[in-house]
């Protein structure tokens, strides 16, 4: 397919716990395209953050092929993975992630440091992102002095000042009221469907996962459906 | 300046703890000082010795005599350019916890051989003149009051008996280093007394002082001295003046090195300290440290801002601490128990050690949290809930 982004085939991995090792996900073979929206669902324990884990580069498979536009990301160096992480993937945490001791603006900025931009160009962007998701107002304030669903969108803002080609988000909704989540998804589908952004989500919420373009449902360890959002 | 700004953040993220932490160091770092001032102060007396001084005692022992009659024969050595002679007193003013060194000596050249001791001409002349006359040091005045004028009971244990002087003159040092809580008299007053009720002790010689005229050529006129003597009833050794002081700080040697001991210790103790302040920071700050990880910051960039924070504190704590030292280190050498210390100064050194001991503690409370963090796996960070 001349689209794929995410390309899984056979991908296994287990933990060890002691001396037992527990399987996690089993032979997973799954393509995601270019611009897609897709969310994961399971029960706990069923593999899914595993599974995001593994697309976003930070955990490693024990067998099988995972390429990302491409690259074969299994076979980099940490050093190597870590740069391809800061280019590539931006990440939006369900506890948000941000530094307590850094400003909006100073979380924002955070990533952009790992770049040859200059200050006054960090600057910039820093401002345009944060006016993308609504807070250029609050760009002085500490996260303890934001709301939850403001402290989603400052990392929101965080995840796509670098303009990545993939966000992943871990139950991204999960730590929020009712209102802050939809807002929180507006803006997903938004980066989705009018920024082109490939977003790969792990939710429990069926309401949450209605935001994507499609389902992918796991359970222990295996794929057992996709389907289409209708 | 971001990295900095984080870390100054990190630093003071937890206030009472960083604050107390702060504080031990502070507390380390000036008891290490001062402790490091207290053998410095130990050695002072042969630091601010002269190389051209000698002095030559007897062989066998401090506490012999030697003939007073050596004192011709010595300034005969070619290359002795002047000798005095003195002796040690060790009497009581008052009660015996008064203590300070008293020395019977040799008024018409001891003082001369002694620039470092400066007073006003006609002071020491009046002290020239009077047998019971006294001269002081501006330390030991200041610290029981004394004028030129006053009478100064002393009880003699050496030499027994209820003796008076007149402080006709008091001196002050060169510079600091100069030990300036001495009291001295003339060695003809006890002499005299020892003719009449010991005659058997009189004309007998504690050490000499010699000056030479060429300190390079001292060690020579050391060997051609004690070769003087050499055979005879009181065989002589001749030594630099601060090999001669040396030796007395030596027969205390067991007390600096436990001084030194013990200041080490506490730099270990804080070290302790620090490093489990850090190793709770760091365990508290797992998620944000694997987050740093997943944006994309390498292991070297987290362990570099737990090593930061870490030396930051102990910089912080290490540079207060040496502030509050010099006030210290004033307070002791002005207290009683300061007061038997010639000079009590913080050098260049212990102040290098000081900041050196922060650098160290700074980076040896890092190694194994920063390992740790450095090392946290992405996944099991998150998961960490701090």
């Amino acid at each position: 397919m001349a689209d794929t982004l995410v390309e899984i085939k056979h991908l296994a991995k287990s933990y060890t716990r002691g001396d037992q090792v527990v399987p996690v996900l089993y032979d997973i073979t799954l393509d995601i395209a270019r611009g897609d929206f897709i969310s994961l669902m399971g029960p706990s324990g069923s593999g899914k953050s595993t599974l995001l884990n593994l697309i976003a580069g930070i955990d490693k498979p024990d067998s099988g092929i995972l390429r990302i536009d491409g690259e074969d990301i299994t076979q980099l160096s940490e050093g190597a993975l870590a740069d391809w992480r800061a280019s590539n993937i931006g990440f939006i945490f369900q506890f948000y992630n941000l530094m307590p001791v850094l400003t909006a603006f100073e979380n924002v900025e955070l990533p952009l440091l790992l770049t040859n931009l200059s200050r006054a160009s960090r600057r910039e962007r820093v401002e345009m992102t944060l006016a993308l998701v609504g807070l250029s107002d609050r760009m002085e304030h500490y996260p303890n002095e934001l709301s939850g669903g403001q402290q989603q969108r400052v990392a929101i803002a965080r995840a796509i000042v670098t303009d990545p080609t993939i966000l992943v988000c871990d139950e991204p909704t999960g730590d929020l009221d009712k209102q802050s989540a939809a807002d929180v998804l507006g803006m997903l589908k938004q980066l989705n469907q009018e920024m082109g952004k490939t977003i790969i989500m792990v939710t429990h919420d069926a309401h949450a996962a209605e935001a994507a373009r499609r389902l992918v449902h796991l359970e222990k360890g295996e794929l057992t459906g996709e389907a289409a959002v209708p | 300046m971001y990295y900095l700004k984080l870390i100054f953040k990190n630093v003071f993220r937890a206030k009472l703890r960083s604050g107390l932490t702060i504080l031990g160091l502070v507390i380390a770092i000036v008891a290490f000082g001062l402790l490091q001032t207290v053998v410095d102060a130990w050695f002072a007396g042969a630091n601010s010795s002269s190389a051209a001084r000698m002095v030559t005692r007897n062989a066998i022992s401090l506490v012999f005599p030697m003939p007073s009659y050596y004192r011709d024969r010595i300034k005969a050595v070619p290359g002795v350019k002047s000798v005095a002679h003195s002796q040690w007193f060790g009497g009581i003013y008052i009660e015996p916890k008064n203590f300070f060194p008293q020395f019977a000596v040799d008024h018409e050249n001891y003082f001369e051989m002694y620039p470092e001791f400066l007073m006003k001409p006609e002071e020491l002349l009046a002290f020239k003149r009077d047998r019971q006359g006294a001269v002081v040091g501006r330390k030991l005045a200041d610290q029981y009051g004394w004028k030129v004028g006053d009478v100064i009971p002393i009880r003699g244990t050496i030499f027994p008996g209820e003796w008076r002087f007149t402080i006709r003159a008091i001196f002050d040092g060169k510079d600091e280093t100069t030990i300036t809580r001495q009291f001295y008299f003339q060695w003809d007053y006890i002499n005299e007394y020892l003719k009449k009720r010991f005659p058997r002790r009189a004309d007998q010689i504690g050490v000499f002082n010699i000056e030479v005229t060429d300190p390079g050529r001292i060690a020579d006129i050391a060997r051609a001295i004690d070769a003087e003597f050499k055979n005879s009833l009181a065989e002589t050794l001749t030594e630099t003046e601060k090999a001669f002081q040396l030796g007395f700080v030596a027969q205390s040697e067991a007390i600096v090195v436990a001084i030194r001991i013990v200041s080490f210790v506490v730099v270990f103790i804080i070290m302790a300290v620090v490093a489990n302040t850090m190793a709770m920071t760091a365990r508290e700050r797992l998620a944000e440290y694997a987050t740093l990880k997943a944006l994309g910051f390498s292991p070297q960039f987290v362990a570099a801002l737990v090593y930061g924070e870490a030396l930051m504190l102990s910089l912080i704590g290490a540079g207060l601490g040496i502030l509050l030292t010099f006030p210290m280190a004033a307070g002791f050498a002005s207290s009683p128990a300061g007061a038997v210390f010639a000079a009590f100064r913080v050098s260049g050194d212990t102040i290098i050690l000081q900041a050196a001991s922060g650098l160290v503690v700074g980076l040896v409370a890092a190694v194994i949290p920063g390992w740790r963090s450095a090392r946290i796996r992405i996944v099991d960070g998150l998961r960490h809930v701090g």
